[in-house]
């Protein structure tokens, strides 16, 4: 087509619409997670148009419907496994030495504030050039929420990144609203410049590809991970964030309550995979968010080996006597789990509440803050009110909400504490 | 047996405390003035070169990770380290370089500088080790040494490595390990009796206190000594260790526990303690190594189904005071946390805090914000009974009575001595 200069309508719907002259629109800025959210609906209405079946699927709600789907890929021996055995089975990284290559696709389902389907896939097996295997690409790509594609960064990752690309291409062109994250993994033991060289030309290599393809901005992240520190949760975390419907909203409530209390730093931690699913708006340092995730962990191993186990019917009696004289349940001042500790230096505490049977808020507070402990109790509960608030009314039932973008109308505003 | 012991260690005072402490700590000097006096204990690690000696002694006394460890070298000769242990005892650590040449040496030049006065062997066998055979020739001639030099020294044999055989494998692995070391002790002991047969033997110094060792390691400790002649006897237990997990807490613990002076009076005190602030567990730890020092656990707290979890606290304690290095960046080896408290809901309570100068305590108690709050009150101001673990100067006023006194009868009955 020649370059006419922009008079004729675009309604002539082109094979490469990315060549062809658009009239001058005017520029509208559209988020990410607004993008995202058309995409997912776009693509939603595509798949029932196609389908047409009796079981329509709620177009409004995609992700809240049933679970969403994380597809771990990537080449043989690159560490999908112990990924997933590391963030959700809490395996030692180094039993995952032991671990044995994955024939077929390994389901996990995550029971957690979301239902999340982990699904390890074998990476012998290359779906789309292999005509012998003839997989349902909609049973697979119908319902994930993101594709994580790991790359072993110690080994010649050229193969990888053209697989990688193929898999882009394929899912880019039939599911746009797929997040695609890459996984440059096993990057413990590299040096901080030898990882982001890594980083940067995986990044050019993929890039390259797909604008020769005519595909711009796609979902495409990149993550610098390794099982033997936290850089794989973290990693975890950005991928199910971006799943979470109304993080806004979650994120406004946490910032919130760091204003008001003075806290440096809060995480919301999904607390059996350690990944947080929510943080306030200041920067992020990995720093905080090592000494948080470590807190859950002591916190859950102190529960596992002190508070698993049924105490005898003798002890509740003796404690509920004299000089008491009160069930247990009103003798104590929360029911959920708290926990409070001091660092010797500057006397910085950290303080960690549970909010339900998943989730825990994790926060750093300032130096001294440790006397208005009851205080910040006080603050921290209303905190907590809000966000079991919020679950409940997230939690997926079935198109109670539309797509109205991330805080828009229907504002939940629960959780404004009073200021100290 | 207990009640007897303990009753008259607190009415004596500071005078007689002396009393109940020998035996263990091989054969020094009983006076009165015990309790003022700073212990010295020879300490002998060897085992074949790479076996993990050093590794182990820096995890342990110096605060490295068990990743950092890939950074040692090997030892040259005999590397000399005084660690200050609980302000009155001093394990002089004698880390024997494992090479081959140096190994002679001691055997021969240096025999009775290196095995004379030796408090405690720690032999480490290498589980990866391809010459087994030849591992053990080498033992039996330091157990020779050994015997030779230092008969009461207590022999700890550790089998390391444990991480690299697979987990399903690891307790097979290691009782086959345990029978084969056993056998060669034996015949070492065996040698060394068909050697001296002429020679008179009227020692009878060497009755350790074998009862107690043996709860403390229960499946893995057959009694060896049961067909040796009544003149000689090896205190020898074996532990399967890894520096990669809790193992090793476990096994240092049993080796540091029956050096500790004055072990009587802290647990009897400990008891008394728990009994007082209705706690259902009691551990002190050491406040670098974060080993337990003495623990204490009530009836209902007899019913927690974690054999593990004293060795399981140090472990977590330990990582997380790494942790709390890492986000402060002080050193690894100042105090990182003065306090920690957790409340698990209606289940459970606990705090752990800094307790004497060279302490931390863990208590864990029945839930109650009451109970709680005062529990921390009393652990405050039983300090001062404590004093006497910080040094000799520092506080030998260990006053029998106080506060605690009175609950004395129901802790008796559920604690164990190490006494005669």
């Amino acid at each position: 087509m020649s370059s006419t200069g922009g008079g004729g309508p675009s309604g002539d719907g082109g094979e490469d619409p990315c060549t062809q002259p658009l009239p001058p629109r005017p520029v509208r800025f559209i988020s990410l997670a607004a993008l995202n959210l058309s995409r997912v609906y776009e693509q939603n209405r595509q798949r029932i148009q196609k389908k047409d079946g009796p079981k329509v699927p709620d177009p409004t709600t995609p992700q809240m419907k049933g679970k969403p789907r994380l597809l771990l890929m990537g080449q043989r021996r690159s560490g999908k496994s112990s990924i997933s055995s590391v963030v959700f089975h809490k395996l030692p990284a180094s039993e995952t030495l032991f671990l044995e290559s994955t024939a077929r696709i390994q389901k996990d389902s995550l029971n957690s504030f979301m239902e999340f389907q982990v699904w390890d896939f074998p990476g012998q097996i290359d779906i789309f050039e292999n005509p012998a295997y003839s997989f349902d690409m909609d049973a697979i790509f119908g319902e994930i929420g993101a594709l994580i594609w790991v790359i072993d960064a110690q080994d010649d990752y050229l193969e990888a990144v053209a697989r990688l690309n193929i898999t882009i291409l394929h899912v880019q062109r039939s599911y746009p609203h797929i997040n695609i994250e890459v996984f440059i993994h096993k990057v413990d033991g590299l040096s901080d410049d030898y990882k982001l060289d890594i980083q940067r030309d995986v990044t050019i290599r993929i890039q390259d590809e797909l604008s020769d393809q005519g595909i711009e901005n796609a979902p495409v992240n990149f993550h610098l991970t390794s099982i033997y520190n936290h850089s794989i949760f973290e990693a975890f975390s950005k991928v199910i964030q971006k799943l979470i419907p109304r993080l806004g909203q979650l994120e406004a409530m946490l910032t919130n309550l760091c204003r008001t209390c003075r806290f440096e730093k809060a995480y919301l931690f999904d607390v059996n995979t350690k990944i947080y699913i929510a943080t306030d708006s200041t920067p992020e340092d990995m720093a905080s968010y090592e000494i948080c995730s470590d807190y859950v962990d002591v916190i859950i191993d102190f529960s596992e080996v002190y508070g698993s186990w049924p105490r005898t019917q003798q002890w509740r009696d003796r404690l509920e006597g004299e000089p008491w004289a009160q069930p247990l349940e009103d003798q104590v001042a929360c029911e959920w789990a708290e926990s409070g500790m001091v660092l010797a230096d500057a006397q910085r505490p950290i303080m960690l509440r549970e909010v339900d049977r998943f989730l825990a808020l994790v926060a750093i507070m300032k130096e001294g803050s440790y006397e208005k402990m009851p205080q910040i109790n006080m603050n921290v509960d209303v905190v907590v009110k809000g966000l079991t608030e919020f679950f409940e009314i997230t939690k997926p039932r079935g198109g109670g909400m539309g797509i109205t973008g991330q805080g828009g109308q229907e504002v939940v505003s629960p959780g404004v504490p009073p200021a100290l | 047996m207990s009640d007897q012991e303990t009753t008259t260690t607190t009415t004596a005072g500071s005078g007689g405390l002396a009393g109940v402490t020998d035996g263990s700590i091989g054969g020094g000097p009983t006076t009165p003035t015990q309790l003022k006096k700073v212990k010295k204990q020879k300490v002998l690690l060897m085992g074949k070169s790479g076996s993990g000696k050093s590794s182990m002694r820096s995890i342990i006394f110096s605060n490295y990770l068990a990743r950092d460890t890939r950074r040692l070298g090997a030892t040259i000769d005999i590397d000399l380290s005084h660690v200050k242990f609980l302000g009155n005892l001093t394990l002089n650590l004698w880390d024997c370089g494992g090479q081959e040449a140096f190994m002679e040496n001691y055997l021969s030049q240096q025999r009775a500088h290196v095995f004379s006065n030796v408090g405690v062997l720690i032999y480490i066998f290498d589980i990866e080790s391809r010459d087994v055979e030849r591992d053990l020739a080498t033992y039996v001639n330091i157990i020779l040494a050994l015997v030779q030099y230092s008969r009461e020294a207590q022999v700890f044999v550790l089998i390391h490595k444990m991480d690299l055989i697979p987990p399903t494998m690891r307790e097979e692995v290691f009782v086959q390990r345990v029978a084969l070391v056993r056998k060669k002790t034996a015949e070492a002991v065996a040698i060394f009796r068909k050697g001296s047969l002429s020679q008179s033997q009227q020692s009878q110094s060497s009755h350790l206190p074998q009862s107690h060792q043996q709860q403390s390691q229960p499946g893995a400790t057959t009694s060896p000594t049961a067909t040796l002649p009544q003149d000689l006897e090896i205190g020898m237990q074996l532990f399967a260790t890894s520096i990669w997990d809790q193992s090793l807490y476990k096994a240092w613990a049993s080796i540091i526990h029956d050096l500790v002076p004055n072990l009587a009076v802290i647990e009897t005190q400990l008891a008394s303690m728990g009994a007082a602030i209705d706690a259902d567990e009691i551990l002190l730890f050491e406040r670098i190594s974060f080993l337990v020092v003495s623990k204490w656990t009530s009836r209902e707290g007899d019913n927690n189904p974690y054999g593990d979890r004293f060795e399981r606290m140090s472990n977590i304690l330990k990582s997380w005071k790494h942790t709390c290095s890492k986000f402060t960046g002080t050193p690894r080896n100042t105090e990182q946390f003065s306090e920690f408290e957790y409340k698990m809901g209606n289940h459970f309570s606990m705090f752990v805090t800094q307790f004497t100068a060279n302490t931390y305590i863990l208590v864990c108690m029945p839930p109650g914000e009451a109970r709680f709050n005062s529990a921390k009150l009393n652990v405050a101001a039983v300090r001062p009974w404590f004093k006497f673990l910080d040094g000799p100067g520092s506080g030998t006023a260990v006053a029998g009575g106080g506060p605690v006194q009175s609950a004395y009868g129901t802790a008796g009955s559920n604690y164990q001595v190490t006494g005669s």
